[in-house]
């Protein structure tokens, strides 16, 4: 199924004006909000028409210093009928929440628990969700693009990231 | 097996112990610390803790420019860097809508499949290391060496090549290469039959490997294990062939899947299996593509002066030798990507050890462990 078909099929089953693409930013993206996408998700997985059984990549985005907001972006891919579906799903750099996919698609769990390391949002329904790349007590999120590196961490002197480099 | 004994020995049950495997342990092919609970000889759970060879690899490219950060690519999967320049270039490429010459393409898939081929030698070895066959690991690091030897004369490199660029590749072959390539494919095809003497259909082999961790195809699926570990498990899933990129559908080559020969679908020796019978496919599409190749053409016709693509996004995934390397690019109209994001095959086929490995022994688990072929470079980035 193309990408309109796929809009289409899913506004015939939550309301026409669900999901909207927006052209400007990309032709192939539904952009929808957190509490839409705890819908659409169990509906992805299990619509036979749809049937997107492999979760190919969960990406966070930090939209900018200026922005309010941070993303969440699921890579979607369909094994029995070769598509693909981009969900860009923002949410609020002050309070980050969206829900966990976790149980639907088994790899979430790993993906999701690396963007809370990287930009701290909170995956709601996430059964273990801890950091995974850094250690356990590391302070802050650092692919947040306001993010200060620390001085030191246990006593060892953290190098600092050149600006720019020659 | 492992859940039938785990029945039997149930009115048994002990105490549960904690056993801690590396993260300084030759078996775990680099740094994983892994916490595994037995019952006995009997795992429960495992939980791997990564992260040890975490170095930043995202947040140095958000300060590096799209050139700079081939480089970094490199490193990720040091077994198969040509392989991550060449997703690298095709998601970079994608987004700034350039179309490399016929003859780089053409480059760019013969050095991809040696790449592969020197992967797979390794994991091949390294997996019968892992379950106690010492002399396969030389044999297979004496072809893998020939490889390296070539890619030296190709880049002066051999193991971190920076060779395919955004664009273009960094050189042209060296006079005499594609003749010493062609020597090396005569030499190397019948090397596969020596393999599967040694290793493959030796008895202590298939008794280590042969219905044990077993991964069912949903589970995959559903666990985003990818590439050879996939196909193991009986799945004709292979994006050179379903999702072609590059020039992929040019050549003619099949896809090996796991057939349960030695015990069932999508155990540890289908797995391996589906490597040996890949070297061979290697070899085919590289055959094809030095008989194709135009010999003549600059390799830098449409090298890019300044990489800067226009505002937008990127997903793009290529068949690394470890499954879907994605790609995720956020370009802000600037030099520098706002935003790059690498899907690492390895991650994924990581993270289902637990579900797969639950149930069987604790030897069992550096066989699956070694049959999953990962690079921890790449899980940690």
């Amino acid at each position: 199924m193309d990408f309109v078909g796929i809009v289409e099929s899913i506004n015939a089953k939550f309301g026409k004006d669900f999901a909207s693409i927006d052209e400007e930013v990309s032709e192939e993206t539904v952009r929808i909000t957190p509490e839409q996408w705890g819908q659409l998700a169990p509906f992805l997985r299990e619509e036979p028409e749809l049937f997107f059984d492999a979760m190919m990549c969960i990406t966070g985005i930090d939209e900018g210093e200026d922005s309010e907001n941070l993303a969440v972006v699921y890579n979607l891919h369909s094994m029995k009928h070769n598509h693909k579906l981009e969900v860009y799903v923002s949410t609020l750099k002050n309070d980050p929440k969206v829900p966990s996919v976790e149980q639907i698609w088994r790899i979430a769990d790993w993906f999701e628990r690396e963007v809370f390391d990287m930009y701290g949002i909170e995956f709601d329904g996430h059964r273990d969700l801890r950091r995974i790349l850094l250690p356990s007590d590391w302070e802050g999120f650092p692919l947040r693009k306001d993010y200060e590196f620390p001085e030191t961490w246990h006593g060892i002197v953290v190098n600092k990231m050149k600006e720019g480099w020659e | 097996m492992g859940i039938a004994v785990e029945k039997e020995l149930g009115a048994f049950r002990g105490e549960e112990m904690v056993l801690n495997i590396g993260p300084q342990h030759p078996s775990t092919h680099g740094v994983l610390r892994l916490k595994v609970h037995t019952d006995g000889e009997i795992i429960t759970k495992i939980i791997p803790y990564i992260g040890y060879l975490h170095r930043c690899f995202e947040k140095h490219c958000e300060n590096l420019t799209y050139e700079q950060a081939i480089p970094f690519t490199d490193r990720c999967d040091y077994i198969g860097s040509m392989n991550n320049n060449f997703g690298y270039a095709v998601a970079v490429e994608q987004l700034m809508e350039i179309k490399v010459p016929e003859k780089v393409e053409f480059m760019r898939v013969i050095v991809a499949e040696m790449n592969r081929i020197s992967s797979h030698l390794l994991a091949l070895g390294t997996f019968g290391l892992d379950v106690g066959a010492f002399t396969p690991f030389l044999y297979c690091f004496r072809d893998r060496e020939r490889i390296l030897d070539l890619f030296e004369m190709l880049c002066g490199a051999r193991l971190l090549y920076n060779y395919i660029w955004v664009g273009g590749v960094s050189h042209d072959f060296p006079v005499g290469w594609v003749e010493k390539t062609y020597d090396f494919l005569d030499y190397f095809e019948p090397k596969i039959n020596e393999y599967n003497e040694l290793l493959t259909y030796n008895k202590i082999f298939i008794e280590r490997s042969a219905d044990i961790g077993v991964i069912p195809s949903d589970i995959a699926v559903s666990y985003g294990v990818t590439g050879p570990n996939l196909r193991g498990s009986g799945i004709r899933w292979d994006l050179r062939k379903d999702d072609p990129y590059s020039i992929y559908d040019r050549f003619d080559f099949d896809i090996p899947i796991g057939t349960g020969a030695m015990g069932s679908v999508g155990d540890c020796w289908d797995r391996y299996y589906v490597r040996v019978r890949e070297l061979e496919e290697c070899i085919k599409i590289i055959r094809q593509a030095l008989d194709g190749m135009p010999r003549d053409g600059d390799v830098h016709a449409t090298l890019p002066k300044k990489i800067r693509p226009k505002s937008g996004h990127v997903y793009s995934r290529t068949e690394s030798p470890r499954g879907d390397l994605g790609y995720y690019i956020v370009s802000d109209g600037s030099d520098i990507p706002s935003r790059l994001k690498l899907r690492s095959p390895a991650f994924t086929a990581l993270s289902c050890l637990d579900e797969i490995a639950r149930g069987w022994m604790i030897s069992d688990v550096i066989a699956i462990l070694g049959s999953l072929d990962i690079v921890l470079g790449e899980i940690d980035r």
